[in-house]
């Protein structure tokens, strides 16, 4: 139980840390990808693919395996088909990220920047997600 | 391109992978940040110490960075707290709804070949990239 914790701790950390060095808790840097009008800088697009990248090597690894190290097994999404939720979601999401250059992870690194509006924003993301998992 | 830093994005999307890797392995758990969230609220379903250090973790990470003085020192918003506050909003029913964020979909769910969490890739950066172009481009006239 404290090992599972401590192991979340150090991918948190792996995260946050991983997040503050490609600069992704900077919203003018993600807007700066996502405005391609603008003076377009692609630096979002390589931290995604090597993050994937090396998470797709590495997962391959670890599933190789019959459970996790701490875990008696894993717990994975079912493939369950692109639906309407899962197109609709994705889309409002996509405009909330456009409005704010942050999203949940960036949001939450971003607290040790000390500016008030990763409050604001983590307060009513947590709203949202509350009021959809309540529909669900 | 002046901005374009490829070499601190390609190692803090490497660290990101690490975590996400370290998870799996481990806990058998996926480094999907709005569902570590979702589980901490009352609509959530237990496992809460594993969650809250990852969380803790997330901004440890951040705060071990600026500690060490990495590059960046501040950051910048440019948008409305109205926008902002709507933002949140619509990021967290929307990762709500279609079950994950930039990192479940992102990161996780690519790296596991998902088609679900391909076409969500593809669906929100659209969406955020006419959301923006709308914004500083159309509406208020660049």
């Amino acid at each position: 139980m404290m090992a599972r914790v401590a192991a979340a701790l150090v991918s948190g950390l792996l995260f946050g840390l991983g997040l503050a060095v490609s600069q992704m808790v900077n919203p003018a840097k993600v807007l700066g990808f996502l405005d391609i009008a603008g003076p377009w800088d692609p630096s979002l697009a390589l931290v995604l693919a090597a993050a994937a990248g090396v998470a797709l090597i590495g997962y391959r690894a670890v599933l190789s395996r019959p459970k996790p190290a701490l875990a008696p097994a894993f717990s994975l999404a079912q493939e369950t088909g692109i639906d309407a939720k899962l197109v609709i979601g994705a889309a409002l999401f996509g405009i909330g990220w456009g409005l704010a250059g942050l999203d949940p992870g960036p949001a939450f690194a971003s607290l040790v920047f000390g500016q008030s509006e990763s409050l604001f924003f983590l307060g009513t993301m947590g709203l949202g997600l509350h009021l959809a998992r309540r529909m669900n | 391109m002046e901005n374009f830093t490829p070499l601190s994005a390609l190692a803090g999307g490497a660290l990101m992978g690490l975590g996400a890797v370290v998870l799996l392995g481990l806990t058998g758990r996926i480094a999907g940040i709005s569902g570590i969230i979702a589980g901490l609220l009352p609509t959530g379903r237990g496992e809460v110490l594993w969650r809250l250090a990852f969380l803790v973790g997330l901004v440890g990470g951040a705060a071990i960075y600026r500690t060490l003085g990495g590059p960046l020192q501040a950051i910048q918003f440019s948008m409305s707290t109205f926008m902002i506050v709507l933002g949140g909003l619509l990021v967290g029913f929307g990762a709500g709804l279609g079950g994950g964020c930039t990192a479940g979909h992102g990161v996780c769910g690519v790296a596991r070949v998902s088609k679900r969490s391909l076409s969500a890739v593809a669906v929100f950066i659209l969406t955020a990239g006419l959301t923006v172009f709308l914004i500083r481009h159309a509406l208020w006239g660049g």
